[in-house]
Formats: C-alpha cells, sequence, structure tokens
C-alpha cells in the first residue's frame, strides 16, 4: 500500500491490516516511531475535526506535522496549479494528507508527487480515513466484521460517509436496511454494487422495525439545502430522530453510530445509554490515522 | 488508366456499420492522424435501414484505436484494406481503460479543474447494448450516451 485514496482500492486484507494495527496501537502493544518525520496536512477546506485528527495521530507517534488550510478559494483558484503546489510541499515533507472539494484531487495528488498521498476527503467522492473507523468502531463494538446487520439512517443519497462504509462493508457479508425519504435513496450505482457483491439489502422510508436484530444503526445528517420545499424539510427531519422510543427494542449490543457532527438526529437522551457510540467513534479516528500513517512511511509492516 | 470510384482506397482502414449520425464522433477520434478520412453519412444498410460509413486512406487502425471506436459504435465492422481488397478484419472490442478521450460530465472532478488527461475504466461495467464507464479520478459512473468524447493533449 503506497497511499490511501479510496476504499475500492482496499483489499479485505489491507483493510483488516489496518484495523488490526491501530488495535495493536491503541492497545499500546505496539507504538510506530514517527520521529523525525513530517506530514504535510494540506486542507483546501476547512475541516477542523478531520485536521486536528490527523495532527494528533501524528504528534503522538513522535512525528511533525506542517499545515496548509484555507478555504476552497485559497490557492487553486488564485491561479497556482494543484501540482506544484504539491510538487513544492513534497520538497519538505515525508507524506502529504490532502483534503479538497475536488473530486479525484488526491487520485491525481499521489500520481504527481513521489511520497505517500493520504486523501481525507475529496468532494462528494471518497473519504476513506472516516470509512475506516466506522469499521474500526464497529468492529471493537460487536467484536467481528462479518453478517452483521447494519441500517443507514438519513441522507443516503449524498452522505458520502454512507456510501463509503457501504462499499467497506460489502465484502463482510452483511445485510443492510436503508432508511431514507424517497428522493434522498442510497444511489443506483451503489445498489448495483451490492447486487454484484451479493449483499443482501432493503430501503424502507420509516425507522418502523427497524431495531429488532440490528447490530449497528449508523444515522447520518439530513441537510436543509437537500429540500426545495422547506416543510418537507421539517416534516422530514422530525421523523427520522433517534430516540429511546426507538430503542426499546433494541439487542443490548446495538451501537448507534454518527460521523458527528449531530444535529437533532439522535436526540440527547440516548446519550446516556449503553447504545450511544457516537463520541467514542469519534476518537477512534486517533487509532486509525496513527496506523495509517505509521503504515505508508514504513514505520510499521 | 484504370478508373476508380471515388470511394474506393487503396490502402487504408473501412469502418463500416456506424450507426446513423455517429461518423462525426468516430471521425473527431480519428482526427489525431494526419490521414484523409471520407465520410459516408445516412448511406443505405440491408441489416440497419441508415448507417454511416469511413474511409481512412494510407492508415491501419491498430487494435488500440479500434477499441476507442468501440466505445461509440460497437456494431462497426473494421476492414483494413490492401491493394482495393480487404485484407483483415479488425475485431471491435470495448477497452479496459480509455485515456484523454471521455470528458468528465462531473464539474466537480478533478480533469475540469487541472491540466490532467481523463481516464475512464470499463471493466464490468458494461451490460448488453450499452457501454458504460467509470471515472478513474471522481470515480462517478455513467453512460457511454451520456458524456462527451473531446481528444486531450
Ligand atoms: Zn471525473
Amino acid at each position: 500500500m503506497k497511499n490511501l485514496i479510496s476504499m475500492r482500492d482496499l483489499t479485505r486484507e489491507e483493510t483488516l491490516r489496518i484495523l488490526e494495527l491501530a488495535q495493536e496501537i491503541e492497545g499500546g502493544k505496539t507504538r510506530p516511531d514517527l520521529s523525525g518525520r513530517l506530514a504535510a496536512l494540506l486542507f483546501y477546506e476547512p475541516s477542523t475535526r478531520t485536521h486536528f485528527s490527523f495532527d494528533t495521530a501524528m504528534k503522538r507517534l513522535g512525528g511533525q506535522t506542517l499545515s496548509m488550510s484555507g478555504s476552497g478559494s485559497t490557492s487553486v483558484q488564485k491561479g497556482e496549479s494543484l501540482a506544484d503546489t504539491l510538487k513544492t510541499i513534497s520538497m519538505y515533507s515525508d507524506l502529504i494528507v490532502i483534503r479538497s472539494p475536488v473530486e479525484g484531487a488526491a487520485r491525481y495528488a499521489a500520481e504527481v508527487v513521489d511520497i505517500p498521498i493520504i486523501n481525507a476527503g475529496d468532494g462528494a467522492n471518497q473519504h476513506p480515513t472516516q470509512a475506516l473507523l466506522d469499521l474500526y468502531s464497529i468492529r471493537k463494538t460487536q467484536g467481528t466484521l462479518e453478517g452483521l446487520s447494519v441500517a443507514l439512517v438519513g441522507d443516503l443519497k449524498f452522505g458520502r460517509t454512507a456510501h463509503s462504509l457501504v462499499q467497506a462493508l460489502a465484502g463482510f457479508r452483511p445485510t443492510f436496511t436503508f432508511v431514507s425519504p424517497e428522493h434522498l435513496v442510497m444511489p443506483q450505482y451503489i445498489l448495483e454494487d451490492l447486487d454484484a457483491a451479493g449483499v443482501t439489502y432493503h430501503h424502507q422510508t420509516t425507522l418502523d422495525g427497524v431495531t429488532p436484530g440490528l447490530d449497528v444503526m449508523y444515522v447520518t445528517r439530513i441537510q436543509r439545502e437537500r429540500f426545495a420545499d422547506p416543510e418537507e424539510y421539517e416534516q422530514v427531519k422530525d421523523s427520522y430522530v433517534i430516540d429511546r422510543e426507538i430503542l426499546s427494542d433494541a439487542k443490548p449490543t446495538l451501537r448507534v453510530m454518527h460521523p458527528l457532527p449531530r444535529v437533532k438526529e439522535v436526540s440527547t437522551e440516548v446519550d446516556g445509554t449503553e447504545h450511544a457510540y457516537y463520541f467514542q467513534q469519534a476518537r477512534n479516528g486517533v487509532p486509525i490515522r496513527q496506523a495509517l500513517l505509521a503504515l505508508l512511511l514504513g514505520a510499521a509492516s | 488508366m484504370k478508373e476508380m470510384k471515388v470511394d474506393a482506397i487503396r490502402n487504408g482502414t473501412v469502418i463500416d456499420h456506424i450507426p446513423a449520425g455517429k461518423a462525426w464522433e468516430v471521425a473527431e477520434i480519428l482526427k489525431i492522424h494526419q490521414a484523409p478520412l471520407l465520410v459516408g453519412v445516412n448511406l443505405i444498410s440491408r441489416k440497419y435501414g441508415r448507417k454511416d460509413l469511413i474511409k481512412i486512406e494510407d492508415h491501419e487502425l491498430s487494435s488500440r484505436e479500434a477499441s476507442s471506436i468501440a466505445l461509440i459504435a460497437p456494431q462497426a465492422s473494421i476492414s483494413i484494406i490492401r491493394e482495393y481488397e480487404i485484407t483483415q478484419k479488425v475485431p471491435v472490442t470495448i477497452p479496459d481503460e480509455i485515456t484523454a478521450l471521455i470528458v468528465c460530465p462531473n464539474p466537480a472532478c478533478v480533469t475540469n479543474a487541472e491540466p490532467v488527461p481523463t481516464r475512464f475504466t470499463t471493466g464490468g461495467a458494461t451490460t448488453e447494448n450499452e457501454v458504460r464507464v467509470r471515472c478513474v479520478y471522481c470515480e462517478k459512473r455513467y453512460r457511454m450516451t451520456d458524456v462527451k468524447l473531446r481528444l486531450q493533449p
């Protein structure tokens, strides 16, 4: 593995190796040494969480970071080509983490420079470190990735994290329930991939009956701007709220996950229950990113 | 001296059974070569009703070039001509990857923002009568009938 660009590039073995290493790092069994190594964090759109998580991951393994962040208007639209920016940064650093609203920017970056590239989100396309931390969270809470019953709730049409998670889990014989409003359903091309992989799934527009037998409920935000009619948004928004009532017939091991930030999709009354996992989930981003940095910088194998 | 029909070529390639109206797109791909093209449009075909046809003088299409034509006109037939005779049929097969030809319809794609030639894969995405392609960069999938072609430097 030379770069991390897309979940579609990872073999099952590579995925499991990353999760394994993250677990070893988190458990203190191993501590890759990144002292003297420098990662450039190149953020063409702001994402405080992802930025902090990479920064922390690098520094906790003894490495250093340099950051370039700003809105999408900084370097790209000022006329300097992305290629020139990347080539310059690659002179100073050992690895580049790139986040950009431009889809395919990370793939392109990997072609332009010789040092490893990690995709920290490229527009609506991929966000593989989020997908990996989701997988890590699922395996940590369920003990396995195999044969799980997983519901994805919310905006499944535009929700990048939902797409990546579905793709990432597809190889582990899951059963999916997709819960979304009619006009925010999982895109056809993802469903075709699932069909090709022989994955069982079904779609419903309400949360009715979704909880029994469920292992993971993965909730994403429904954004106002996806609705032409504000009234419809108000109505839909309130019908996809996870609360204690909905979880009343859940297995004790069911975990509710959310890529954060949440607005109202998960009621705060769930926070105190055994089902709440979204805050731990966010914390899992650090060991996953530590594992990736170590693997790509050759400090672990 | 023997009289020649205007559309007969001595050496080169004949691309027949191009769907009517698609000849210009095929010709666009073939512009990479300096070879003269003879384009026939709306010809009568016993098999298809109407068809287009292209003759290329003094250039024998490689199988790679034939592949890119397969994307637009999978039912075309390609023959190599030497001394007025068909000497070889080039199979029209869909390539696994197409470089610098398809314009990615996704406005947010890096190929529309940076000077990078597009790359599309076809593997596993082809149904019987339509070719589907996936952008290597933004990973979006499209039907061949929904994309524009433009030769890129
Ligand atoms: Zn694209």
